[in-house]
C-alpha cells in the first residue's frame, strides 16, 4: 500500500501545478476579452464619465499582474474573493450552483454507467449479434446528434405531451423526489450522449482479452460464456474501463453548459457564461478552477482505483 | 418561406396584421379573428413571466438595469413620480400633479399622500428627493445621469411638495421621470439604499436569484386599487429562445417576451396561446459617422437612404412584425409624430442622382454589423447590400463580435448597425441621440437649425408651437440626419390564453410598457 500513497502525494503535487498553470492560461485568455467590466455593466448607456468612476470602485485600474496576483494569493488563503459584477462572495455564488451541476452529473452517471457497462458486456459477449450492432447502432447515433438536437427531440416527445417538465425549477419546497422527476430530460439527454464512449470502450476492452489464451483455457474447461466474461475477463478489462468512466464523469460537471441553457437548469456552466459576459473576471477562473479540479482528481481516482485492481501494478519493482 | 409570403397577392394574414395595425392608433395588433372579449380584471393568480434575459449581475441598484428582466423586476416593486400610460399619455404616479414656471425651469411637485412602502413607512418629499439625488452628482455610476443632470436643485416644501429647479427650461420633464432608472425608495438620513429591494409597488419581493428567478407577492398596502391583479409574481430568466418558447407551450410559463421571429407562425398556431404584438418607438438603425468622408457630404446619405428597401426587410427581417421608417425616430403612436413627411423610399435612380450630386459616380462603402446591434443585423445589412448595387453603391458586410460590440464598433467605426428602444417624447430621443455634444449622439451629427429649435421646443409649454417646432425637426433628421432608420420593430410576445390584456398595450417599452406586472390580469 505505500506505493499507492506516494503516487497520491505525487499525483496531488503535480495536479496543484497544473491548476496554477491553468490559472495563468486563464487569466491571460480573460484579458485578451473585448471590453471590461464596467463596460458590461453599464452597456450601451455606458458615458465615459460613468465608465471611469465605475472602473475607479472597482478597482479595475490596477495593471493585470496585479489583479492576478491579489488573487491568486486569495485562492492559497482558501479565499476565492468577491465577484466584482454582483459584489457576492464567490463562495457563495458558486456554492448551489456546484452542487446543483454534481447533483445532476451524479444523476446522468447513475443512469449512464450501468446501462453501458451492462451493454458493453452484453454486446462483448454476444458480439456480431443483432443485439450488438443495434446497441451499437443506437449508442453512435445518440452521440452523433448534437446535445441540444437530442435535447430538443426529448422535449418535444416528453415534455410537450406533458410527461416531464420542460425546464427545472427549484425552489425551498422541492424534494429530492421532486429534483429526480424534474431533471429527468436533463439527465437522459446527458446519459444519451455519454453511454456509446463509454459501452464501445468496454466492449472492446472485453473483446480485446476474449483472445487471450487465459480465457481460452477457461473456455476449454467448460465454463458457460457468461461466466467467462463476468469472472476473467472484466476484472482485467477494469482499468480502462474507470479511464473511461473517470472521463465522462469529468465531462458530465464540466461540459454541460448546452443541457444547463437548454433545460434552464441552474448549474455552473450557466453561471459562468454568464461571468464571461459580465467580464467577471474573479468567478470565470474560480469555476476554471473547479472544472480544472474536476479532472485532476477524477483523473487521479482513476489511476488509483486502476492500480488498486491490477495486482501487477501494485507490486511493481 | 418568405419568398412565398411576399409574392403572394391580396390578403395574407400578415397583410391583415399590417393594416389592422394601421388602424388602431396606439399599434395594438391581435392575431386576426382573436378579439379579446374585455371584462372587469378579476384578482389572484401567480403570473409567470419568461424573460430573454437576466444574469448573475442583476441587482437591486436602480443606475445600473438595462435588460428587461430587471425593468420589470423594478416597475412591479416600484412606482415612479410619473407613468407613461398605455396610449402613450403621462399620468401622475408618487406625482399626483405637477406644475412648470412659466419658462419650465421650475416645477413644483404634489407628492401623493399615503403611500406606503413594503417596510411600512410611508412616502414623503424626503425620499423623491433622495431617490432622484442617488443619480445626480460627480460619483454617480448611474446610467440616468444625463437625465438628472440639468437638476440644479431639489427642496422639499413640506412633506408633499417638491421643487425642482433645472439649468434650463424643459417641457418634458415630468415625462423623464417616468425613466425606469428613476423609482422613488425610501430614504435613511438623506439617502437610498440600492441593496435593497424596498419600495412602494405593487409586489414586494419574497426572494431573488439573481440570473435564475425572481419572486413577489402582493404588497397588501398598494395605494392602486385597480391595479396589480396578481396575488403574486414569478419572474424568470430563460434566455434561450427555444427554451423560453417551449416554457410557455409546455403551460410553465404564462407569458414569454422576445418570441423568436423565425417560428412565431408555428407558435401562432398553438391554441392556448396568442401572439400579443406592439410596434412603439423601438427602432433599428445604421447610424453614420457625420464627421467623417464619404458621411459628411449629405448627399452621401441621401444617396444610402434611398438605396434601401425599407419594406422588404420589414418582410423578411421582421417577418412582417414592425413598420417601415423613415429616418425619424420618432415614431407613429408618438404625440408630435410628423405623418405627412415625404417618404424616402427605395430608388436607385434617385440615389445615383444624389451620388451624382456628390461627384461620384459609384461608392464603396463597409458597413459594420453584430446581432448585438439588433437582431438581424446580419441579414440586414446583406440586403442592403444587395439592393443598393442597383445604384451603384458597394457596401461591404462587415461582421464584428457580439462581444464588446457597443465599446468597438458602435460609434467608433463610421458606419455599423445599432438599435433604440425608443423614448418617451421628440425631446428626450433627440437630445438623447441627435443634439451637437450628446454623449450617445451616434452619427456625430451637428445640425445648427435642428439644435436651434432643440432648445426652443424644450422649453416651450404651448402645444400648437411645439408641434410645429418638432415637425420641422423631424423633417431635419429625416432628411439631413446620419442615421438610417430602416424599421420600426414591435415588440412580439406571446401570452397564455388564460392572461388577459387590456385594450390597449403599451409600445413604449417590451411588456406593456414595462408595466405587464401591474395592468394584466388572469381571465
Amino acid at each position: 500500500m505505500h506505493g499507492i500513497w506516494t503516487m497520491i502525494r505525487q499525483r496531488l503535487l503535480l495536479g496543484m501545478l497544473t491548476l496554477f498553470i491553468i490559472s495563468a492560461v486563464i487569466f491571460g485568455a480573460t484579458e485578451l476579452l473585448p471590453g471590461d467590466l464596467a463596460r458590461e455593466l453599464l452597456g450601451q448607456s455606458a458615458t465615459e464619465e460613468t465608465l471611469a468612476a465605475l472602473r475607479e470602485q472597482l478597482g479595475l485600474n490596477e495593471s493585470a499582474p496585479v489583479r492576478y496576483w491579489n488573487w491568486l494569493t486569495g485562492v492559497l488563503h482558501g479565499d476565492f474573493g468577491m465577484s466584482m459584477a454582483t459584489n457576492k462572495p464567490i463562495s457563495e455564488l458558486v456554492g448551489t450552483r456546484l452542487g446543483n451541476t454534481l447533483f445532476l452529473a451524479l444523476y446522468a452517471a447513475a443512469l449512464a454507467v450501468p446501462i453501458s457497462l451492462t451493454l458493453g458486456v452484453l454486446a462483448a459477449l454476444w458480439r456480431n449479434s443483432i443485439f450488438d450492432r443495434a446497441s451499437n447502432a443506437l449508442a453512435l447515433t445518440a452521440i452523433s446528434f448534437p446535445e441540444f438536437f437530442v435535447a430538443y427531440i426529448l422535449i418535444l416527445w416528453l415534455a410537450q405531451s406533458g410527461i416531464f417538465p420542460s425546464m427545472v425549477r427549484m425552489t425551498e419546497a422541492t424534494t429530492t423526489l421532486d429534483f429526480l422527476y424534474m431533471a429527468f430530460l436533463p439527465a437522459l439527454t446527458l446519459t444519451l450522449v455519454v453511454t456509446a464512449h463509454m459501452m464501445r470502450m468496454t466492449r472492446a476492452a472485453i473483446i480485446n482479452l476474449l483472445a487471450s489464451p487465459y480465457i481460452e483455457m477457461a473456455r476449454l474447461k467448460g465454463m458457460s460464456p457468461m461466466r467467462v466474461v463476468l469472472r476473467h475477463a472484466v476484472p482485467n478489462a477494469l482499468a480502462p474501463i474507470i479511464n473511461v468512466v473517470a472521463l465522462n464523469l469529468a465531462y458530465l460537471i464540466t461540459g454541460v453548459v448546452v443541457v444547463e441553457v437548454v433545460f434552464v437548469y441552474p448549474g455552473l456552466g450557466q453561471l459562468m457564461i454568464d461571468a464571461v459576459t459580465n467580464r467577471d473576471i474573479p468567478v470565470v477562473q474560480a469555476i476554471a478552477l473547479i472544472f480544472a479540479c474536476a479532472y485532476v482528481l477524477l483523473n487521479l481516482l482513476a489511476d488509483v482505483l486502476s492500480t488498486i485492481t491490477n495486482p501487477r501494478l501494485m507490486h511493481r519493482k | 418561406m418568405t419568398n412565398h409570403l411576399i409574392g403572394q397577392g391580396g390578403m395574407t394574414r400578415r397583410g391583415l396584421l399590417k393594416s389592422s395595425m394601421a388602424m388602431t392608433a396606439a399599434g395594438l395588433m391581435l392575431p386576426a379573428g382573436m378579439a379579446m372579449a374585455q371584462a372587469e380584471p378579476k384578482k389572484g393568480g401567480t403570473l409567470r413571466i419568461g424573460f430573454n434575459s437576466g444574469s448573475t449581475v442583476d441587482n437591486y441598484d436602480p443606475g445600473v438595469w438595462d435588460t428587461n428582466f430587471v425593468q420589470v423586476f423594478a416597475q412591479a416593486r416600484h412606482n415612479y413620480l410619473t407613468e407613461i400610460a398605455a396610449d402613450g399619455s403621462l399620468v401622475g404616479e408618487v406625482a399626483e400633479s405637477w406644475e412648470a414656471s412659466s419658462d419650465a425651469t421650475t416645477w413644483t411637485l404634489k407628492i401623493r399622500q399615503g403611500i406606503t412602502f413594503h417596510s411600512g413607512g410611508t412616502l414623503t418629499a424626503d425620499d423623491v428627493i433622495a431617490s432622484i439625488n442617488y443619480h445626480r452628482g460627480p460619483d454617480s455610476t448611474s446610467a440616468a445621469k444625463p437625465i438628472v443632470d440639468p437638476i440644479v436643485e431639489m427642496k422639499s416644501d413640506g412633506p408633499n411638495t417638491v421643487i425642482v429647479t433645472l439649468s434650463g427650461g424643459n417641457a418634458d420633464f415630468p415625462y423623464l421621470m417616468s425613466d425606469y432608472h428613476l423609482p422613488i425608495m425610501p430614504a435613511k438620513d438623506g439617502k437610498i439604499d440600492p441593496t435593497s429591494s424596498d419600495g412602494c409597488g405593487p409586489y414586494k419581493v419574497d426572494s431573488f436569484e439573481p440570473g435564475i428567478s425572481a419572486s413577489l407577492s402582493k404588497h397588501q398596502g398598494y395605494w392602486k386599487t385597480d391595479r396589480g391583479h396578481f396575488d403574486g409574481l414569478l419572474l424568470l430568466a430563460l434566455p434561450d429562445p427555444v427554451a423560453r418558447q417551449n416554457a410557455l407551450l409546455t403551460g410553465e410559463v404564462d407569458v414569454i417576451n422576445q418570441v423568436d421571429l423565425t417560428t412565431v407562425s408555428m407558435m401562432a398556431r398553438n391554441s392556448a396561446i396568442r401572439i400579443l404584438s406592439v410596434t412603439g418607438n423601438q427602432h433599428f438603425c445604421f447610424p453614420m459617422d457625420t464627421r467623417a468622408a464619404p458621411f459628411n457630404d449629405n448627399n452621401v446619405r441621401l444617396a444610402l437612404k434611398h438605396a434601401l428597401d425599407r419594406q422588404e426587410m420589414v418582410d423578411k427581417i421582421l417577418y412582417g412584425y414592425g413598420a417601415v421608417g423613415n429616418d425619424n425616430p420618432i415614431g407613429p403612436t408618438q404625440q408630435y409624430y410628423a405623418a405627412d413627411l415625404p417618404v424616402n423610399s427605395y430608388d436607385p435612380d434617385k440615389a445615383k442622382f444624389y451620388l451624382g450630386q456628390a461627384g461620384l459616380t459609384s461608392l464603396d462603402v463597409p458597413l459594420w454589423v453584430a446581432e448585438a446591434g439588433f437582431t438581424g443585423a446580419t441579414d440586414s445589412g446583406t440586403l442592403y447590400a444587395e439592393r443598393a448595387k442597383a445604384a451603384g453603391i458597394n457596401i461591404t458586410v462587415e461582421r464584428a463580435p457580439n462581444d464588446g460590440y457597443w465599446s468597438n464598433v458602435w460609434m467608433q467605426k463610421p458606419w455599423c448597425a445599432s438599435y433604440w428602444g425608443g423614448r418617451a417624447t421628440c425631446d428626450w430621443m433627440f437630445s438623447t441621440a441627435y443634439a451637437a455634444g450628446a454623449p450617445w449622439n451616434e452619427s456625430y451629427w451637428d445640425n445648427e437649425r435642428f439644435n436651434t429649435l432643440l432648445l426652443q421646443g424644450r422649453s416651450e409649454l404651448d402645444d400648437a408651437k411645439r408641434g410645429e417646432i418638432y415637425h420641422e425637426m423631424q423633417a431635419i433628421v429625416s432628411n439631413e440626419g446620419g442615421v438610417v432608420i430602416p424599421m420600426f420593430a414591435s415588440f412580439v410576445m406571446g401570452v397564455s390564453n388564460a392572461v388577459a390584456t387590456p385594450d390597449v398595450v403599451g409600445a413604449n417599452w417590451d411588456l406593456d410598457g414595462f408595466r405587464a406586472v401591474e395592468r394584466w390580469w388572469f381571465a
